[in-house]
């Protein structure tokens, strides 16, 4: 049973994914109920396979119809893809418990059309994750693009002008990664990870070579928005619907971020990356301005998603710079901010997801006396806030402490100010948003409707009433989610330890 | 100049690509009209099947079907399979010594045949390029019914004075 599990975690979401679509004709419940047992399946299968591969050490490789080795598509679970595994299924699955009322309120009929499109979503992220096939990385590329399209232009009236934008950088970025794979392809003559490894060294020099992982990387660059090719990502994520938001948001960054790490680490060894090419500096610097361009554009948003989808941006600079370091402390710390990320975005977005649900409005004026009304879902925000802004013992803390130390380790102290500038204006933007929740009475014009007139005045106070705390069932995956970015930073020492640390080359110091 | 022309022209197929992709890439972001933009990003995706199509052509070689597959003559295959099921235990111990002696004479050469490899990834591409295709008009239309044109200045403009 355990041997297959590289497959099942794949197989389930995705066959699901068929079901759910057909089965909201006969049953309004059961495109959801069929989309959270096989999230919660997948969750179990990468649970256990984190296990096994902690506990034996060695990495479980499933071959694809028992193809072998270069000919087939194997499928290989590392410690790096296990953790990553474990954060996908588990972001998935607390995102559409809590969403759940969104979904229903927002996709009557369309429900099973969504779910299925969800949970393909995240087959498509696990697929990426677990492959060892640089070609089959592209075709799940593309399927999480495709039903991260589709997911995101089922938004307002304003997200099909944005998704297009999205699909066009899109497939710009995903094209320019399968023309490098070719290169790859027409310099070694195989398509798999393990084999590539191999043959890499011996070609260090060739010029094929040097195209490939240029071009590989600027698409994964595309797709994952740093910094001249950013554009795309705040209108997309800020126009989609919350429940697809709260997928997308967290999760598509931080896994390109991870595909990134397995390029440049498994296929293009880190000799290569970081020793042989001399761009390491380079990309550092494009990361240095991402993070400050996302920090300074997130203060100037007024639409509180929308200064969430910055951050993202600014976060995505964290990952890229630490890892370009190119040594150990920086990778780790990359490596450990994709875990982190993943949780505090979550966070965030499920917050914003529950304020929207409440208020009906997206700008910060509305968050106006909050604190007073829905302390339970404040007091989560303000621990996600604290966790971005990096404060101990919040998980953000742990993964800036090591950026910053492989910061200083590599003598590159630009990147170690961006991060502590893009902390301190993250601090202010959270603050700020405090202010208004705390110390502004809720409902302002309160009086102001009451002059003007009984029907006005009544439809604001009973508006004023209504809100309260957020609903249980949106409560407890929030409330889970903020638990989680305590419990990541309490045992940040020991998810080094045990995991990432074997995730990271003995080559790399 | 004389060798970058022949050198362009020894490699005309990768010529191509390139110029096929700079077009599309050069329609996706100068056009205003989205569903040329649309257009342009198809042609950009094609550039690239081009591209894997040609690195997989060899001159001379045929398509990697097997022309021998262990009988000497070709003739009477049906009248052979009819009996295969009687004539196969019989046979076994001898169609094993026709197999050995038809390998060394009919020893594959690998230069005979092409690579099929990046013909078939494209097949998967080729489904990926429709499929984007149709995500893409999909959003257009719907960005039709929401703005009334798809003239990009025009929705600017009109999310700008809305």
């Amino acid at each position: 049973m355990t041997r297959h599990l590289p497959a099942l975690i794949i197989v389930i979401p995705l066959l699901s994914a068929l079901v759910t679509s057909g089965s909201g004709w006969f049953n309004q419940k059961a495109p959801f109920r069929i989309a959270v047992s096989a999230l919660l399946l997948s969750l179990l299968c990468a649970v256990l396979m984190l296990i096994q591969v902690v506990t034996t050490g060695i990495a479980m490789e499933y071959r694809m119809a028992g193809w072998a080795g270069p000919m087939g598509i194997v499928y290989v679970i590392d410690h790096l893809s296990a953790i990553v595994l474990v954060v996908i299924t588990s972001v998935s699955c607390l995102n559409l418990v809590a969403q759940r009322k969104n979904i229903h309120a927002e996709f009557k009929d369309k429900q099973g059309a969504f779910n299925a499109l969800y949970v393909l979503f995240t087959a498509g992220l696990i697929g990426m994750t677990a492959t060892g096939d640089a070609f089959n990385l592209y075709v799940l590329l593309e399927i999480v693009s495709l039903s991260g399209y589709a997911l995101i232009g089922l938004g307002n009236t304003r997200a099909p002008l944005a998704t297009l934008n999205y699909l066009f950088l899109g497939t710009i970025g995903a094209t320019f990664y399968l023309l490098g794979v070719g290169y790859l392809y027409i310099a070694t003559g195989t398509l798999n990870m393990a084999e590539l490894t191999t043959m890499i060294p011996k070609l260090m020099d060739s010029g094929v070579i040097l195209f490939a992982f240029i071009i590989c990387v600027t698409g994964l660059f595309v797709k994952m928005a740093l910094f001249p090719v950013h554009g795309w990502l705040p209108d997309a994520y800020s126009q989609a619907t919350p429940a697809a938001a709260g997928l997308i948001a967290p999760l598509t960054t931080k896994v390109t971020v991870y595909i990134l790490i397995r390029i440049c680490m498994t296929v293009f060894t880190p000799e290569y990356t970081f020793d042989h090419l001399d761009i390491s500096g380079f990309i550092v610097l494009v990361a240095v301005v991402t993070i400050v361009f996302g920090s300074l554009s997130a203060l100037a948003q007024k639409n509180v998603k929308k200064m969430l989808t910055y951050i993202i941006i600014a976060e995505v600079g964290y990952m890229v710079g630490g890892f370009f370091l190119g040594n150990r402390l920086g990778i780790s710390g990359a490596i450990l901010h994709i875990i982190n990320d993943a949780a505090m975005t979550l966070a965030l977005f499920l917050a914003a997801g529950i304020f929207i649900w409440k208020t009906g409005g997206e700008s910060r004026s509305d968050l106006k006396g909050l604190f007073a009304k829905m302390p339970f879902t404040m007091a989560g925000f303000v621990l996600a806030a604290l966790s971005v802004v990096g404060v101990p013992p919040t998980c953000g803390f742990f993964s800036k402490w090591y950026l910053i130390s492989g910061g200083v380790q590599a003598g590159n102290y630009l990147f170690v100010a961006a991060l502590i500038f893009s902390s301190l204006v993250n601090a202010v933007l959270f603050f700020r948003l405090f202010e208004i929740a705390y110390f502004e009475p809720f409902g302002e014009d309160e009086d102001h409707a009451h002059g003007h007139g009984n029907s006005h005045g009544s439809h604001h106070h009973v508006g004023a009433l209504a809100i309260k705390e957020a609903p249980l069932d949106m409560l407890v995956p929030f409330l889970a989610a903020c638990m989680a970015l305590i419990v990541l930073g309490l045992y940040s020492g020991t998810i080094i330890t045990n995991i990432i640390q074997f995730a990271i080359p003995t080559g790399v110091i | 100049m004389e060798s970058i022309f022949s050198l362009v022209l020894a490699k005309a197929n990768y010529a191509a690509y390139i110029i096929l992709m700079m077009i599309g890439l050069y329609a996706m972001i100068a056009k205003n009209n989205l569903i040329k933009k649309i257009v342009g990003m198809s042609i950009f995706q094609t550039a690239v099947i081009l591209f894997y199509v040609s690195i997989g052509c060899k001159k001379g070689a045929t398509i990697p079907i097997l022309r021998h597959h262990g009988h000497p003559e070709p003739v009477g295959h049906a009248a052979e399979n009819a009996g295969a099921h009687a004539m196969d235990a019989a046979h076994g111990a001898e169609k094993v010594v026709a197999h050995a002696v038809d390998a060394a004479h009919n020893a594959v050469h690998v230069a005979d045949y092409i690579n099929p490899l990046p013909h078939v990834l494209m097949l998967t591409a080729i489904v990926v390029g429709v499929a984007t295709l149709g995500v893409a008009l999909a959003l257009a239309i719907r960005v039709y019914n929401t703005y009334g044109t798809l003239e990009e200045d025009e929705i600017n403009q009109q999310l700008r004075s809305g």
